[in-house]
């Protein structure tokens, strides 16, 4: 089968044209569903995906909208914990649920024979209309979640990722951290609640790449959604994320043999004026694996670090920048001074001609790597979905690419990026090696 | 590619749960007249391919004093031919739209790439001009060895999982270099000469030491004459003799404990265990499979179940057994303690649990459950073309053959609970374990997360 060909094919009509491989519609509760039929393989990719994530635990304590993902399977009304597991583990299927700061859900993974089908389409609809959340599983998952909690606090890179979220997002809820006491805190009726809360049909992405028809998707549509609770969540959108007032530093002391550097600030949301100048962009400052400005300062001509990067990580509001790297501990004012260094010349001369002819040479040459098989193009499908974005998204991507200009680039990361106004973290890089 | 033991289970599920031969009908293979074998399997839901080269050369190939040369000359061969200077085969790929990578483990170094299909000349020709025109400066070395020491810092020297890993195989082991680690010692890092790893280079990089994979979206016919073209003139080499350097027997326990900084201890328990050799006789690693399937395999698995769920012992548990690979295997078993429990206790349950299975065997439906895991994995792993390609050099590089996937497959599928009895109770004995501890050992005063500061925003 050459569906994916096809898909490619198509890339420059509009998503939502009936030839095109795509089909969408919505469910009698208010759910958007998209479809990819592709019966190269017996089976069955399904995402669905909620405004569940940390930044929507509003006042219930953090750590919440973890807790409440991880304990759908803990029981449902006629299943116990261990028959959901048996049940999983007859049909062959995977499901995990997935949460961010935005989004909670599930994917699950399954064989289409119709035994195996039916039997894991059941146990997620099930999961999804009468999670108990038993209070005996809570006390265990609670005890196991602190301890993992404990674990992680002792990590350098743990120490940096939280001094720099609190850094960038001050009281922004993209700041929330779960930690020991606010999750012991977490009570059965916080789960409860925040089900009934965010865990509703109205809103609910729902998206299916594989070995289904369409009568067959549509009916595990319903099937998967008839159960939520009914409408929309409240609130449906977040606070917006406000630039930082001045620049910080944060040094946190730790044994480690190398420093984690970190710095940043807020960056950009999905769907932003300034996506696609910005997202280029940043593959040549430091996206773009072995060919990044970062890499080549830091890594190649320096010997500084294994692993540095810049990332966009763009959300339903800002989302943070990040400019990371480890180096051993006594590196870090060089490895600190190079970052800097790189960041103010790219800002001040934005990429060269032949930089920008690369990235877009590979970003437009690469686009179908990221719709190479079912779970590739579940996630993208889905993050196209969950973030609202034009039906067209997909089609329009590597024209997008294409129009971005040497002038775009510079002025986008001119008024989105301040080198006066960043957060830096530095754990592990106050003195030499103990 | 450090092998840590949570990848353990993945390799597995990599070497066995195998798309069938029947499922793929269409792979096919050629050896060039210098040696080089190339494998191709067509798979053409997209206009993509991975192509890999294979050099069976790792680190069970290193001697003390070199540790870690192979993986460092991995990371060299980013770093120019005479016709492509250093940085350019990156920039080459990535402007074709190519993600690239290469990673070493104990038995292989292997160089890939994702892209178009109608880009794989481009890739071909650049690894073809890699095999034997390698400048191997040594101004980039220096660098380079700087870049590899801080890997090491960052995966193994600051990880207490790492460090504890390392020990525990180095224990379990003797005489076997299976022991060394594949990043290395950094001692030897800091050692290593330009000279060493030219030498290394000189002896190993080979098309008779390599194997050539691609899958996607490809005409076998037409890459095997791309490859001719690009590879066929090569010359071989004489390869040094390898020799079996077998691991003596173990005869008693053997304990060891790590100190590195963690809030929680970690049990990690390690017995000998044989590594496939002759995919149709033996059964012994299909049953090994099969057990730490029944132990770990599938939600609701027994460990999870007994020692997370019910008795609440362990936060977390493991088990894994991956039989395919050019030295010794280990069987292993291990987690972290409840808080309030301690790592004895652990030892206890997980060894119960063993003890359960040699006394009283397993449910027919844990092994209809253990079963069901192979057949679907088998249909989703043919998802992912970089899961099929490094299926098929997995197998090439132990010396199986991708033939074998197939009947890997059947095997499984055909142990019987009396067999996963007979090697919970033959195999797993005390005096070829090897248990070790992670001692935790608390943050110094004043390395604990503070509160940010307040006034810095508005």
């Amino acid at each position: 089968m050459r569906l994916l060909f096809a898909l490619c094919i198509a890339l420059f009509a509009p998503l939502a044209q009936a030839t095109l491989p795509i089909q969408h519609w919505q469910t009698a509760r208010g759910a958007q569903v998209y479809l990819l039929e592709n019966r190269a393989l017996p089976m069955l990719d399904v995402s669905i995906q909620f405004r569940a994530g940390h930044a929507w635990e509003d006042k219930r304590p953090a750590g919440t909208a973890s807790l409440t993902a991880h304990l759908f399977s803990a029981g449902t009304a006629d299943l116990s914990e261990q028959q959901i597991s048996d049940r999983l583990a007859d049909s062959g299927a995977q499901l995990s649920p997935t949460v961010d700061d935005d989004l909670a859900g599930f994917n699950l993974r399954t064989l289409s024979s119709a035994d195996e089908l039916a039997s894991s389409a059941t146990l997620l609809a099930a999961l999804l209309a009468t999670p108990q959340f038993p209070e005996t599983i809570l006390e265990r998952e609670r005890a196991r979640t602190i301890s993992g909690l404990k674990e992680a606090e002792t990590k350098p890179e743990t120490l940096a990722e939280r001094a720099f979220s609190a850094a960038v997002f001050g009281t922004h809820p993209y700041a929330r951290d779960a930690d020991v006491a606010s999750v012991t805190s977490i009570t059965r009726d916080d789960l409860v609640a925040f089900y009934k809360d965010r865990y509703r049909a109205d809103g609910a992405v729902v998206v299916m790449v594989g070995d289904i028809d369409r009568a067959g998707a549509e009916a595990l549509a319903e099937r998967l959604t008839a159960g939520l609770p009914a409408g929309r969540p409240v609130p449906w959108s977040l606070p917006a994320v406000a630039p930082l007032a001045a620049a910080s530093e944060a040094r946190i002391a730790h044994p480690a043999t190398q420093a984690h550097i970190m710095v940043g600030q807020p960056g950009m949301k999905r769907g932003d004026p300034d996506y696609f100048p910005l997202f280029v962009g940043n593959y040549i400052f430091g996206g773009g694996g072995f060919v990044s400005r970062m890499t080549d300062e830091v890594r190649q001509k320096r010997g500084l670090a294994y692993s540095v990067y810049s990332y966009f990580l763009p959300r339903l509001e800002y989302g943070p920048l990040m400019i990371g790297l480890q180096t051993k501990r006594e590196s870090t004012g060089e490895a600190l001074a190079v970052v800097r260094q790189t960041l103010s010349k790219f800002l001040a001369e934005g990429p060269t001609a032949a930089e920008l002819k690369a990235a877009k040479s590979n970003l437009v040459d690469g686009f179908p790597l990221r719709i190479e098989n079912n779970r590739k193009i579940l996630d993208y499908v889905a993050m196209v979905a969950f973030y609202q974005l034009p039906a067209t998204y997909i089609d329009d991507f590597i024209r997008n690419i294409e129009g971005v200009t040497i002038e775009q680039i510079r002025d986008a990361f001119r008024r989105r990026v301040d080198p006066g106004r960043m957060a830096t973290v530095v754990v592990a890089g106050d003195q030499a090696s103990p | 590619m450090l092998t840590r033991f949570m990848l353990v289970a993945l390799t597995l599920l990599a070497a066995v749960f195998a798309p069938s031969a029947q499922a793929n009908p269409e792979t096919r293979e050629v050896t060039l007249r210098n040696g080089m074998k190339v494998i191709v399997r067509p798979d053409r839901r997209a206009p993509v391919l991975i192509s890999q080269v294979w050099y069976r050369i790792g680190s069970v190939d290193e001697t003390n004093g070199i540790t870690g040369i192979s993986h460092v000359l991995e990371h060299m061969m980013f770093k120019g031919t005479r016709k492509v200077p250093s940085g350019e085969f990156s920039r080459r790929v990535a402007a074709a739209g190519g993600k690239e990578n290469a990673f070493t483990s104990r038995d292989h170094t292997v160089y890939h790439q994702q892209l178009a299909a109608r880009h794989l000349p481009l890739v071909l020709e650049l690894e073809a001009d890699r095999m034997r025109n390698l400048v191997l400066d040594e101004a980039e070395f220096k660098k380079e060895i700087q870049v590899v020491m801080e890997e090491r810092r960052w995966r193994v020297e600051d990880q207490p999982g790492s460090l504890v890993y390392e020990t525990l195989v180095g224990t379990a082991l003797q005489a076997h270099p299976y022991r060394i680690p594949v990043i290395g010692y950094m001692d030897d890092l800091r050692n290593l000469t330009i000279q060493d790893v030219r030498a290394w280079y000189q002896r190993w990089y080979a098309p008779n030491n390599a194997t050539l994979v691609v899958v996607g979206d490809v005409e076998p016919e037409a890459v095997f004459k791309l490859a001719e073209k690009h590879f066929g003139s090569l010359k071989p080499s004489v390869l040094p003799v390898r020799k079996p350097q077998t691991e003596p027997a173990q005869n008693g326990i053997r304990r060891v404990r790590v100190k590195a900084i963690a809030e929680e201890p970690t049990l990690t328990m390690a017995w000998r265990a044989p590594t496939l050799t002759d995919p149709e006789r033996e059964w012994v690693p299909y049953a090994l499979d099969v057990l730490s399937g029944v132990l770990h395999g599938y939600p609701g698995a027994r460990l999870h179940t007994r020692l997370v769920r019910e008795q609440r012992i362990a936060v977390d548990v493991d088990a894994g057994y991956d039989g395919i690979g050019r030295g010794p295997s280990l069987f292993m078993m291990g987690g972290s303690p409840a808080p309030g429990r301690t790592v004895e206790e652990l030892e206890a349950a997980l060894r119960d649990q063993v003890r359960l299975i040699a006394q009283e065997g397993i449910r027919p439906e844990e092994l209809a459950r253990a079963r069901t895991q192979v057949i679907a994995s088998q249909v989703f792993a043919r998802d992912s073309i970089s899961h099929q390609a490094g299926m098929i050099g997995n197998l090439e590089s132990a010396g199986l053959g991708y033939r074998s996937e197939s009947l890997l497959l059947q095997k499984m599928r055909e142990v019987t609970p009396e067999q996963v009895q007979q090697v919970a109770r033959e195999l797993l004995r005390d005096d070829t374990l090897t248990v070790a501890i992670l001692d935790p050992q608390p943050l110094p005063a004043g390395a604990k997360p503070k509160a940010p500061p307040s006034g810095v925003r508005h």
